[in-house]
Formats: C-alpha cells, sequence, structure tokens
C-alpha cells in the first residue's frame, strides 16, 4: 500500500512534469511526420510508417525513461522530500519501488498515448494492423522497464548527470552486444572470455526488438515472447535489487 | 546498550564521521554523543551552524547511519518500522513536493500512515487548523511563503499524532511572527504531552521553551542540563548600579570594585564585580551621600555560556582569562 502511495504521487509528479510533455508532443509530430516522408518515398509506404512509428515510440520513451528516471530519486534527495518519507514508517526499498512503479505507470499511459497516434496515421493510411504490432509494443514497453531501471540504479549512487549519460551509454551498448559476441568470436582464451561475460552481464535490449518483425511481417512464436518478457522482468528485477542494497546503506547528507 | 524505556532519545557514544573528496578525507561530525531525552519534555539542541546538529538528528531519524556507538528511541534500535511510527520529523528548510496542494501533500503522508478515507480527512483539516492553513489547503505549494511551508511542514511532522517530535532548525528563516507561532505551536505540543526534539541556534528562543538544552560545538557535547542550571553556572552574577550625585572622591572608592563605569552628567552607572561588593558599594554611596536608582543583579543567557564555551574551543586561554 505504501508502495502504490508512493508510486501514485510519482507519476502525479510526473503529470505535472514539462518535460514528459515536450517528448510526448514530439513523439507524436515524429510519428505524424512519416505522412510526409511517405509523399518522397517510391514504393514501401507501409513499411516507411511502421518503421517511423515504432522507431519514435521506443526513442521518445527511451528519452523519457531515462531522463525522468535519473530524477527519481536525486531529485528528492536535493530538495530533501526524501528525508520526510524516510523518517516515517517506510522502508527504504518501498520508497525506491514507488518511485520506480510511479514512473512505469506514466511511461505506460505515454505508451498507449503514442501507440494510438500510431493507429490514427495507419488508419488514415489505410494500411493493414497486424498482431505482430501490438507485441512489438508490449516489448518496447519491456524495454522502457529496464532502461528505467538502469537510470533508476545509477541515481541511487551518482549524480543526475552522470546517471544520464551512464543510462544513455548503456542504452547504447544495449542495442550493439551482439557485435560484442561477434567481435569476442574472433577472439581466443581469455579475452574472449572477457567479453562472452560482459555480453551476457550487460542488457540485450536488441531482443526486445521486433520492428524488423512487424515491418517485414515476420512471426515470433508465443514461447520466444515469454522467454524475452521473463528476461525482461528478471533482469529489471536484479536491477532493482542491486539498487535497493545501494539505497539502504546510502546516508542522505 | 539497556533499553531505558523512561528516555524517549539516548544515545551512547555516538558518532559520525564522513568521507568527503575524490580521496576520501575523514571528517569527523559528531563525535562520541551521549544524549538524553526525557518523556514529555521540550529539549534544545544547540550549537553553530556545523556543529554536527542536523547530522545527529538526521541519525535518529535514520536518514544517516551511525559510524560507532548507539543510539536508541522508545528504547528500541534506531531503524525500527515500530518507532518510526510514534514520531514526526521536519527537516531543515524543506521544499516538499511543490505540485501538491496542502490537502493533497498531507494526504499523501497520511497514506504513509494507513490513513484512509473519513479519518484521513478529519486528521488533515484537524492539522490545517491547529497550524492556521485552512485558507490555503486547496493552494499548491509551489504559491507558498517561506512560513507558510514551514507550518504545513509541521503539520505533516503531525500527521500521526506523534510522541516524539523532531524538528530542526524549525525558526531559521522566518520573521518574527512566523517565530512566535513556532514557539507557540511547540509549547501547545508540549502540554499536548508529546515531547519536543530542536535543534536550533537562535538561543533566545530556546531559553524560553526549553526544558533542558544540550549544546554542541564541532560534533562535541559541552554543556548539557536545565536551562536555569546552565544559566546560574554560566552566570558571571555582576550586579548594575545605577548611582545619583556621586562625588568624585566616591567614585575613586569605589572603583576598585568595579568593572566599569559609565558617566551619564549627573548619574552614573556602576557594573560591580561580583554580589558580595554590593554591601561595601552601598557603603561608600552612602557615605558620600549620592542616591541610588537601580540595582540589578544580572542574569546570564545562553548567549553568554554559549559565547564562552566557542571562544574556550577555539583558545582555551583566552577564556579563561
Amino acid at each position: 500500500m505504501k508502495i502504490l502511495s508512493i508510486a501514485v504521487n510519482t507519476f502525479r509528479e510526473n503529470l505535472r512534469d514539462k518535460l514528459l510533455y515536450n517528448l510526448l508532443v514530439f513523439a507524436l509530430l515524429m510519428i505524424g511526420s512519416s505522412i510526409l516522408l511517405m509523399r518522397l518515398t517510391l514504393g514501401e509506404f507501409h513499411r516507411l510508417i511502421l518503421d517511423i512509428g515504432l522507431g519514435s515510440i521506443n526513442f521518445f520513451g527511451v528519452l523519457i525513461a531515462i531522463f525522468v528516471g535519473i530524477g527519481l530519486v536525486s531529485k528528492e534527495i536535493e530538495k530533501k522530500t526524501i528525508y520526510t518519507i524516510v523518517s516515517k514508517p517506510v522502508a527504504r526499498y518501498q520508497f525506491l519501488l514507488g518511485k520506480y512503479l510511479g514512473l512505469t505507470i506514466t511511461l505506460f499511459v505515454n505508451t498507449v498515448i503514442m501507440a494510438l497516434g500510431l493507429l490514427v496515421v495507419l488508419y488514415a493510411q489505410a494500411v493493414p494492423v497486424e498482431g505482430m504490432l501490438f507485441k512489438a509494443l508490449a516489448l518496447i514497453f519491456v524495454e522502457f522497464m529496464v532502461v528505467t531501471a538502469v537510470a533508476l540504479l545509477f541515481s541511487t549512487f551518482t549524480s543526475a548527470t552522470l546517471s544520464a549519460i551512464f543510462t544513455l551509454a548503456l542504452y547504447v551498448i544495449g542495442h550493439l552486444t551482439a557485435d560484442l559476441r561477434t567481435f569476442g568470436e574472433k577472439m581466443d582464451g581469455l579475452s574472449r572470455g572477457v567479453l562472452d561475460g560482459i555480453y551476457y552481464i550487460l542488457p540485450n535490449l536488441e531482443r526486445f526488438n521486433l520492428k524488423g518483425h512487424v515491418v517485414h511481417h515476420l512471426e515470433v512464436t508465443g514461447s520466444d515472447l515469454m522467454l524475452i518478457v521473463t528476461y525482461g522482468a528478471t533482469y529489471t528485477a536484479v536491477l532493482l535489487f542491486t539498487a535497493s542494497l545501494i539505497f539502504h546503506r546510502r546516508d542522505f547528507r | 546498550m539497556t533499553p531505558n524505556y523512561d528516555l524517549v532519545v539516548q544515545t551512547e557514544q555516538l558518532s559520525k564521521i564522513f568521507r568527503v573528496g575524490f580521496w576520501g578525507k575523514r571528517v569527523t561530525a559528531v563525535e562520541s554523543l551521549n544524549l538524553e531525552v526525557r518523556h514529555g519534555e521540550v529539549f534544545g539542541f544547540l550549537g553553530p551552524n556545523g556543529a554536527g546538529k542536523t547530522t545527529t538528528l538526521k541519525m535518529l531519524m535514520g536518514l544517516i547511519h551511525p559510524t560507532s556507538g548507539h543510539a536508541q528511541l522508545f528504547g528500541r534500535e534506531l531503524g525500527d518500522p515500530q518507532t518510526k511510527a510514534r514520531l514526526g520529523f521536519l527537516p531543515e528548510s524543506p521544499y516538499f513536493y511543490d505540485y501538491l496542494s496542502s490537502r493533497e501533500f498531507l494526504g499523501f503522508y497520511g497514506h504513509l500512515f494507513g490513513l484512509w478515507g473519513k479519518v484521513l480527512d478529519k486528521r488533515v483539516d484537524e492539522l490545517l487548523e491547529l497550524v492556521g492553513m485552512t485558507h490555503a489547503k486547496d493552494l499548491q505549494l509551489r504559491k507558498f511563503s517561506k512560513g507558510m511551508l514551514q507550518r504545513v511542514g509541521v503539520a505533516q511532522a503531525l500527521i500521526n499524532d506523534p510522541e516524539l517530535v523532531v524538528l530542526d532548525e524549525p525558526m531559521s528563516g522566518l520573521d518574527p511572527i512566523g517565530r512566535k507561532e513556532v514557539r507557540d505551536l511547540i509549547l501547545r505540543l508540549k502540554e499536548a504531552g508529546k515531547t519536543v526534539l530542536f535543534s536550533s541556534h537562535i538561543l533566545h528562543d530556546a531559553e524560553v521553551l526549553c526544558d533542558r538544552v544540550a549544546m554542541i560545538l564541532k560534533g562535541c557535547l559541552v554543556a548539557c542540563g536545565k536551562v536555569t542550571d546552565l544559566l546560574d553556572q554560566g552566570a558571571n552574577h555582576q550586579v548594575e548600579l545605577m548611582v545619583d550625585h556621586l562625588t568624585p572622591e566616591g567614585l575613586d572608592h569605589l572603583r576598585p570594585l568595579t568593572d566599569k563605569v559609565v558617566i551619564q552628567g549627573d548619574r552614573m552607572l556602576v557594573v560591580l564585580k561580583s554580589q558580595q561588593e554590593v554591601g561595601g558599594a552601598l557603603e561608600i554611596i552612602r557615605a558620600s551621600k549620592a542616591n541610588v536608582v537601580s540595582l540589578n543583579p544580572q542574569k546570564g543567557s545562553l548567549e553568554d555560556l554559549f559565547i564562552r564555551e566557542v571562544k574556550e574551543h577555539r583558545n582555551p586561554s583566552e577564556a579563561r582569562t
């Protein structure tokens, strides 16, 4: 119940954050702009709209996850609001989970709004909507959850600016881990082991990317989908657990 | 540390060392602090800025982990959720969630204590009434003045009807009216049987409000006890004597007994070294046929004691002379 109260308060805080609206407006503009771009392209209209649409939802959602996520905890410490919460019968992990859940709700609402924007564009251009699109959107949301947890983890021990840089870096690397593995395969012995280790430790965010499947009408089996969601959930849980451990030891000066 | 249930706050050798900077240089914020706050008293925690007051309070509130030593609240170790339900805390110059109205703000804190629905509404209304903020219940906190923020801050600390109320610098940054309101509120809490622990560097407030005070300097406790006892200890027992028409010869006789003489026309203000000199001084005055206008024994103030302690810490030899 305490976690939920903090989550609702965080959601309310997010709703009154101008940054969120700016990003949302840009996302909708980007999705809408695919109509204009379509006129400059020969053929493949449908692919273009789907590609730009899903890409925009992913990109702006990640920006919200990072830039609102890094402020979740650091802003509370900076403004000393956390003092009044932690001195009440609220465990630190409850505070952290509440903040996380709050932003997750915000991201969910945003994803729904952006998805509706995309659906409107698809409908206007008479592009057939397939079930795969919703699977892709669901996985994009799972990716947001992982990225938010990364941002939250960093913000429990470092400043907002550094957290943003680290999280952005991890987001980019997370989409390139396959290359890391390929690179490792060309080596041997210790270097290969190290690169393999890094490959398994870092989040493999490319797993959540089904844009190609949607655009090229490829299928993903239900069990594969479950596996990817489980991977995202487990990764998030580990991140949140680590964040709680760090947060528990922290002094609020 | 054996639990003492008669004490609301008890610390034993409580210390905090911070590591600052890149190389983790050790800075002692609080050193071997022994403190006891009893049920139902108003306890002032005094010291200059940077003395370690806030660090100590934060340790008690579970915001900072002590480096060594022990502390108990209501006879239980720090961090016990049951203990936290019995205390209220107002941090120094807080900002709060400025996108909330005072009603939403207090409602949120109420939820953290499991208060919902009508019980919560009633409690919020009572508190807004208590701190005189009923008129601004639907106004966003971002539109509040500092005094108003401080008042909803106090309301926030009282949402769970706590037995111990801890206020960090509750008077700082407030105008005289705001300060008086906080003072009245503290007295009202005392009447209601609450224990109040507050830190301050405004000594006058402490002198008026506190049953007992502790003075801390550079993380070390330098004085602790009843305000009256400390004032007696600290008083220099000087006596101010106002005399009319004292002859120059009379003044010459009087001088050895005085610390200071201020002449204003026919009238002069004589500060006697101690109360023992009063008899002798009066005899000299009578002999020279002068009139005594007034005689005031000087009461020491916490401020005098405070300044002396600070001096003693900076330069022990200077303070003794």
